[in-house]
């Protein structure tokens, strides 16, 4: 069967299998639409989780960003994962125990505080809508490489999808349409990435054929690499750092607390039946994590190096371009592969000095992508990779846009607007916000703003920066009042911003950077996307000099406080 | 001191053991140490490099698990476990 053929079956197969998760699964209380109605076995919710969190971005780009970065890639690798452990440890448990359905909830009952409340709304809007255009731009490219629609009707399909599974099942649809998500993204995945590792190594597990020798030689894969991209004149491999040891120390920190504060994801751990729960489904999520985050550096390494060879086969012996293989034609046309002939042999030099380079462009997208034509595999495995990016994508969204929309119809509209509205109310309330929050998504997607590219940096900085700090200071210390949390939030997202602002310009526009005569990354070396722990630092120094006037929080916050750090008499599961 | 505070302490100790590790094996072998650490092998890994990339994400597995068993000890222990 033909490749486009396939690839129809294998999109609109997982496509008919979600609509049917998600009539089996609609909601019909606001608890079954905002945390499944608590009643999620953990280890599916770890599931669930692993869907929700691993994006687009996880499954197209990660492993070309390693490809090309080699050591300095780490970051994302530790970054991404580590806050999992800070999740299960310092936040998780004991947001459960207080069994709300939101985080500005939880946030707006410890400080007792509608201010902190509305504060929390606020981040959490912005970190989520920026990080929802990704996943829209994900889904339309991905249907246009795959199945060569135009990249707006991809988008239209895409947004029509999620609109049916989020709007009708809410949290529950939501949760058990991403076990199905994440059971088609990891097979993707992981398919190619054993098939690759075989034909190199002839290890059928990727994360041990990274560390083993090439087939019929008695050269490791990882040195042969190293040689290979030290020739060229690129950085060695396996040693290039990252800016410096301090910006990687930077960056790996912000993304671990920048993980562990974002609102998506701590929300999925409100829909567990117990605090006992909570904590082994992070473990859960984090294994589910694990499968693809540990695959990842291989099929990096494999693809740069498969490259590299099909580039240059052996030392001088470059491809002659008019024989260039069937896939580079092919990605040549999407214009994320360009090719100039500098010195007019008609063969491709790729090095890393740019004048001799005739690689022009080699986007770091298309490595996860290309990877099975690149090492000729199978249409139906081509299929299939398209199917997991989409799954990737849809499953992201959708938890997302559940963020925005609870945070809108029960912070907002229940918490401090319209107080008095019923449950019926309520939920119809968060299924008109889901609609509009999936068509601002979809138009942000078809026009995306000029500051799109460094938006999720933005994301993870301002939840690393506001969110993870306000929550960990509410459980950790009592000390911590309304007044003190509002600062140290406000404090610690206006140095970030200001210094991404700085750097890239207000609002990401061009041409509005101010540096002000200061060199680039000018605090310590670290680069604005590394930042959020610092805003994290200045926010918790901030709160607790604030404290320190204040003075401790209310008696009745204190006792809650103590109630929440223990996991007896959490609320009893709901059945469904 | 109440039951409930030498609980909260069991599991401030439990989790500093854990977070120690946590920065261990993420932070120092897999960021400060790795040129040190890069001077070994793990089969063609070179061991700092591994850490960075492979260790670390195992380690953290265990860890949550571990912390996930020990906490559900001490929740019974101090009598705090749900019902």
């Amino acid at each position: 069967m033909d490749l486009q053929t396939l690839t129809y079956i294998f999109v609109f197969g997982t496509f008919g299998l979600y609509f049917a998760i998600a009539w089996w699964a609609r909601a019909s209380s606001t608890s079954e639409f905002y945390v499944a109605g608590k009643g999620v076995h953990p280890i599916l919710n770890g599931m669930a989780t692993g869907a929700d969190w691993m994006s687009a971005a996880s499954f197209i780009s990660m492993a070309g960003l390693i490809a090309f970065l080699g050591y300095g890639g780490s970051v994302f690798l530790m970054g991404w994962t580590g806050g999992y452990v800070l999740l299960a440890m310092l936040l998780a448990p004991y947001l459960r125990k207080h069994g709300k359905f939101t985080v500005p909830e939880f946030i707006g009952d410890r400080y007792y505080s509608q201010t902190a409340r509305i504060v929390a709304v606020v981040c959490l809007i912005i970190a989520s809508l920026t990080y929802v255009i990704g996943q829209m731009k994900g889904i339309g490219v991905a249907f246009g490489r795959f199945l060569e629609v135009d990249y707006a009707i991809g988008l239209f399909i895409g947004m029509g999808v999620v609109w049916v599974y989020a709007v009708l099942g809410g949290m529950k649809g939501i949760t058990y349409t991403q076990i199905a998500q994440y059971c088609v993204m990891i097979f993707a995945y992981t398919v190619p990435a054993v098939f690759i590792s075989l034909q190199l190594t002839g290890s059928p597990f990727p994360q041990i054929g990274l560390g083993s020798k090439m087939v019929g030689t008695d050269m490791y894969l990882l040195d042969k690499l190293d040689l290979i991209v030290t020739d060229l004149g690129f950085k060695e491999y396996t040693t290039a750092k990252l800016g410096s040891m301090l910006n990687m120390f930077a960056y790996t920190m912000s993304l671990m607390i920048g993980t562990a504060g974002l609102p998506h994801v701590i929300m999925r751990f409100f829909t567990v039946p117990s605090v006992k729960a909570a904590r082994s489904s992070a473990g859960w999520a984090l294994v589910f994590i694990a499968l693809l985050y540990t695959v990842a550096p291989a099929v990096g390494a494999m693809a740069r190096l498969n490259l590299h060879h099909t580039i240059e086969p052996a030392p001088g012996e470059n491809l002659v371009y008019a024989e260039r293989p069937q896939w580079f034609k092919n990605w040549e046309k999407t214009g994320l592969l360009k090719f100039e002939d500098k010195n007019g042999d008609g063969k491709i030099q790729y090095v890393a000095d740019k004048e001799k380079n005739e690689m022009v462009k080699v986007d770091r997208d298309i490595m996860v992508l290309a990877n099975p034509e690149i090492a000729n595999l199978p249409n139906w495995v081509i299929a299939l990779v398209a199917a997991g990016g989409l799954a990737a994508a849809l499953s992201t969204a959708a938890g997302l846009l559940l963020a925005i929309s609870s945070s809108i119809s029960h912070d907002l509209m229940k918490g401090v607007f319209v107080k008095g509205i019923s449950e019926r109310g309520e939920l119809l309330a968060s299924r008109i916000v889901m609609t509009l929050s999936i068509l601002l998504a979809g138009y942000l997607g078809l026009n995306p703003p000029g500051f799109a590219a460094g938006t999720v940096a933005l994301a993870f900085g301002l939840a690393a920066a506001s969110i993870f700090p306000a929550l960990m200071m509410g459980i950790f210390s009592k000390n911590i009042g309304s007044k003190a949390a509002v600062a140290g939030m406000v404090a610690g997202m206006g140095i970030t911003l200001l210094y991404v602002f700085q750097h890239h310009g207000i609002m990401f526009i061009k041409g509005t950077e101010f540096m002000m005569g200061m060199p680039k990354n000018w605090f310590l070396g670290i680069d604005p996307k590394a930042f959020g722990v610092v805003g994290a630092i200045v926010n918790f120094a901030v709160a607790y000099a604030v404290s320190k006037v204040t003075g401790p929080a209310p008696d009745h916050i204190q006792r809650m406080v103590e109630n929440f750090r223990v996991p007896a008499g959490a609320g009893a599961a709901a059945d469904h | 001191m109440s039951p409930n505070n030498s609980y909260w302490r069991a599991n401030l100790r439990l989790m500093a053991f854990c977070l120690t590790i946590w920065f261990l094996v993420s932070f120092v072998c897999g960021i400060l140490l790795v040129d040190v650490l890069n001077q070994y092998r793990l089969g063609g890994y070179k061991l700092g490099f591994w850490f960075a990339q492979q260790g670390s994400i195992y380690v953290f597995v265990v860890l949550i698990f571990f912390y996930a068993w020990r906490m559900n000890a001490i929740d019974r222990k101090y009598n705090v476990h749900e019902d």
